[in-house]
């Protein structure tokens, strides 16, 4: 790679989509029909965009590992969509939506393309209610919505506490009724091992079929990656199990560079760790801070049910601390003040690693206006806290559900413990206004680009970004590159470099399986999350980062020399299928490493422990890091590095304030 | 590494592949703690197998919070185990006691062929869906949300319908392995709705006729279905299916 173009249209920010759309290349419908694309994930951006490409005529193969692509990991998102629709007249507009969001994310994100997503999140809300999609509505017919993290206005659509789900049954049925048309073919349980360049250009990709061990070649005049996130190199996340970033990471080892790979987002809310049998973590919507208090005890080491802790001895932290904002700061901040809590010695259950999530307070006050709404004025308190809980039961009824079958203990009845995990990664492949890598033909949407969030992702806005990437961008920037395609004839998969490329990951399987040393590809992977959550995660400094980049490549020489994998390549074989994975896992966390510690400055949810403010807050440095930081591989521990400058014309860079 | 003080007898289905024919084979796993998820215990015993140089027993899992729907297991003779309104990765294992014997097989379907182990193939749902599940509308083609009011309980019941995670719970419970209830939770969803309204009656004899090419049983109103569904879908949603799918023979007769 030689220099990063990031091609933002020229012209004032409002007016640079619409401009672009108006002037972009079109592809004629009888064209389209000759242009095949593949698509790599069925999530939200990967699902939006396959509906869409083959309804304006595409040939469309669609790849994802599940067993159906239904079950991708958008389809547990919790809490909700936002949209800059102002429907409850509190003051939203694009622009807020756009400036909220460079804010929320510490100024470390690009605006032209922010701005875009600004722009078209009005149009998913109305695209999504067309399809069927069930969000929340009031007793009047229309739309509900709620407050989220970072924001002081009501922009957030929702679905129960399952508005990933339903946003995805709704793309997922679109992109089926392309499967009924014969438009889109889908290629279920089919894992992207490597993409096959051919003069520089993404042609294809090798796909593993879990079921059979068969390697196949797949041939696209473009490949978009739709993979989703990273955040199981942590091993503990709220993940999926099968999340991984092997799609873009054998991408990255093909010429795309990847931007900003250690801004990961660690999440307040999510149920504590309960043992070392532990294989995930489950998030507690953001939502629930809408309606919740956050708090410890006032002493230290206060061992008591949080009932019997009476109101006076409760530290409100997030109130007493950010008074503007209070239980609705953003996710790095919430994080940040749960772990310096905890790390005080006021955390609470028997890890001492969690506070409380209380509902109480916001259970009354619902109580209240039902009692009043249904005309009993004289109800007692107990029935006002009846009344409240059926409330909140409507609103979050299956996320409560959730927690007690974790935990076994009641939320109803006594406040929630949470901490911090990891849950997103802003981080990715690099991408430019049209989301294409540094590889032409090659497009990444959705959470595994770089593009959106800088070093901190509001709530609400991953739903927003993978469906805009997927129903609203894509369908228009692809043009501008596939228009010059259109004289490329379909290329024949015996083609040596569809040829090499195989060998190149059949060689990969094979060494694998012939390791056939003692310890499981699952043993690897704790060791290597353990590494990446204390050296790497929500808190980072020179020293650790130094130590975790040994440890890293130590253990990955261990993994190529100790590994056991059972049974063979052509059978279905998840150990097998899971090493690849954690293979790549062990380069990526190397890199994150190497980010973290070039990036001498705290933003967002990078918190370097040596730039800090006197309160504790993220220091940025913006005179020095106001960039992206894009890797280059190199070889085995090499990247270079390049800057893409950030540009701030359209809002005031400040340090960040929810005080 | 210790977890826990439960013992657990488990019986496991264990099949090579589709063709091959299929055993059950006795596994005991020890230190098990009441903390630990169903799939968290299979994952203690698998890594012990791999440990002694076997193949670990294949499962399909994923999210593991209940909304995926990747996760099955026939455990103890019913789907996702003994607890209502569950799925398999949300069962704990303190609703087990100590010294336990637990038997776990797969969905067993003609629909749902055996891939490995206790992984099924259950394709024939998307194939349901790909057949009339959804409403046309192209992206691009939508009016302002807000210019559609719907009323609140239709909007709620439609959700209720749309919280079907596809499973096939129901279908592995059903003693006709009939995929009713599934079909029925799209179809209501979608007929309760106004924006499902012109497909509707196309809609519903599609999918039908999709289940019944699939190889599915027919629907005789158990209703175990529905009583083993770890979303709770009604079997209201199969009356409005039988409704809605008799209107649309008649208008096809008529």
């Amino acid at each position: 790679m030689s220099k990063l173009e990031s091609k933002i249209p020229e012209g004032p920010i409002e007016t640079k989509w619409s401009k672009y759309k108006s002037s972009v290349p079109l592809v004629n419908p009888s064209n389209k029909r000759n242009l095949e694309i593949l698509i790599v994930g069925s999530g939200l951006a990967g699902a939006s965009a396959a509906a869409s490409l083959a309804e304006l005529g595409y040939k469309v193969k669609v790849f994802c590992f599940q067993d159906s692509p239904r079950r991708a990991h958008s389809i547990a998102a919790q809490g909700g969509i936002n949209a800059a629709k102002n429907y409850q007249n509190d003051g939203d507009s694009t622009y807020r939506l756009f400036y909220d969001t460079i804010k929320g994310g510490d100024y470390r994100a690009r605006e032209g393309n922010v701005h875009r997503l600004a722009e078209v999140s009005s149009s998913i809300i109305d695209q999504c209610v067309a399809q069927g999609v069930p969000f929340a509505r009031e007793y009047g017919g229309l739309l509900s919505n709620r407050s989220f993290g970072g924001t002081q206005v009501q922009r957030t659509f929702y679905a129960a506490g399952q508005t990933g789900q339903q946003l995805l049954l709704g793309a997922y049925s679109a992109m089926e009724r392309q499967v009924g048309m014969g438009t889109v073919q889908m290629f279920a349980r089919h894992e992207m091992l490597d993409l096959v360049t051919i003069d520089g250009k993404a042609r294809g990709i090798i796909a593993k079929n879990l079921v059979t061990g068969e390697l196949e070649r797949y041939f696209g005049h473009a490949v978009l990656l739709c993979s989703g996130g990273y955040g199981n190199v942590f091993y503990l996340s709220t993940n999926a199990m099968g999340a991984n970033v092997t799609a873009i990471w054998r991408a990255h080892k093909q010429g795309a560079v990847m931007g900003n790979p250690c801004f990961t987002q660690i999440h307040p809310t999510c149920i504590p760790v309960s043992g070392d049998h532990q294989s995930k973590l489950t998030l507690m919507s953001e939502s629930l801070r809408n309606d919740g208090r956050i708090w410890v005890p006032i002493k230290q080491g206060d061992d008591r049910s949080p009932n019997d802790i009476p109101e006076e001895e409760r530290d409100y932290y997030l109130e007493r601390r950010y008074p503007a904002f209070g239980n609705l700061v953003p996710r790095d901040v919430a994080s940040r003040a749960a772990k310096e809590r905890c790390d005080a010695g006021f955390g609470v259950g028997p890890s001492k690693m969690a506070v409380y999530l209380d509902f109480k307070f916001n259970m009354m006050r619902y109580g209240r206006v039902e009692a009043s709404k249904q005309g009993l004025p004289n109800a007692t308190d107990e029935e006002i806290l009846k009344l409240g809980k059926e409330v909140i039961k409507e609103k979050y009824g299956n996320l409560f559900d959730m927690y007690k079958q974790i935990t076994g203990d009641n939320p109803y009845e006594a406040s929630m413990r949470i901490y911090p995990a990891v849950h997103y990664t802003m981080g990715g492949l690099w991408v430019d206004y049209d989301l294409m890598t540094t590889v032409p033909g090659l497009y990444c949407l959705g959470e595994a680009n770089f593009s959106d969030h800088g070093a901190n992702r509001l709530g609400a806005s991953a739903l927003m970004q993978g469906l805009a990437d997927g129903y609203y961008v894509i369908p228009y920037t692809i043009g501008a590159y596939l228009s010059k395609e259109i004289a490329t004839k379909a290329i024949d998969t015996n083609h040596p470099a569809f040829v090499e490329s195989e060998q190149r990951v059949q060689k990969v399987l094979d060494t694998l399986l012939n390791i056939k040393g003692t310890k499981t590809v699952e043993s690897f992977h704790k060791r290597l999350g353990k590494i990446m959550w204390d050296k790497c995660g929500m808190a980072r400094n020179e020293k650790g980062l130094k130590e975790a980049i040994v440890e890293i490549q130590a253990l990955r020489k261990e993994y190529w020399s100790d590994l056991r994998i059972p049974g063979v390549q052509h059978e279905f074989n998840p150990e097998l299928d899971r090493a690849f994975r954690v293979a790549d896992f062990l380069e990526l966390g190397e890199l994150m490493c190497i980010d973290a510690l070039n990036r001498h400055e705290s933003c967002g949810g990078h918190f370097r422990e040596e730039s800090q403010t006197e309160e504790g807050e993220a220091l940025r440095d913006d005179e020095n890091f106001a960039y992206v930081s894009v890797w280059d591989y190199k070889g085995e521990s090499q990247w270079e590095l390049f800057k893409e400058e950030l540009k701030f014309e359209n809002i005031k860079i400040a340090q960040r304030s929810y005080k | 590494m210790s977890h826990g003080s439960m013992k657990i007898n488990l019986k496991v289905w264990r099949q090579k592949n589709a063709q091959a024919k299929g055993n059950f084979e006795d596994h005991i796993v020890n230190e098990v703690s009441p903390d630990m998820s169903f799939l968290e215990m299979i994952d203690v015993l698998n890594e012990s197998i791999v440990n002694k140089g076997d193949e670990p027993i294949a499962f399909d899992h994923d999210c593991r919070e209940g909304i995926c729907g990747t996760c099955s297991l026939y455990i103890n003779g019913r789907p996702h185990g003994p607890l209502e309104g569950v799925t398999t990765c949300q069962l704990h294992m303190r609703s087990f006691n100590d010294g336990d014997t637990i038997t776990v097989e797969p969905w067993r379907a003609k629909a749902f062929p055996v891939v490995r182990d206790l992984v099924v193939d259950r394709s024939a749902f998307d194939r349901i869906i790909a057949a009339g599940g959804y409403i046309s509308v192209n992206t691009g083609n939508a009016q302002d949300a807000n210019c559609l009011p719907i009323n609140k309980e239709d909007a709620d019941d439609a959700f209720m319908s749309a919280s079907c995670i596809g499973c096939g719970a129901c279908v592995a419970a059903c003693k006709n392995a009939s995929a009713m209830l599934f079909v029925a939770a799209k179809v209501s969803q979608l007929a309760k709705l106004p924006q499902g309204q012109p497909e509707r009656y196309t809609r519903v004899a599609s999918m039908v006729a999709q289940m019944d090419k699939e190889g599915f049983g027919a629907c005789t109103n158990t209703g175990a279905c529905s009583a083993e569904c770890p979303k709770e879908i009604s079997l209201t949603n199969i009356a409005q299916l039988n409704r809605d799918y008799m209107r649309a023979k008649f208008l096809e007769n008529a």
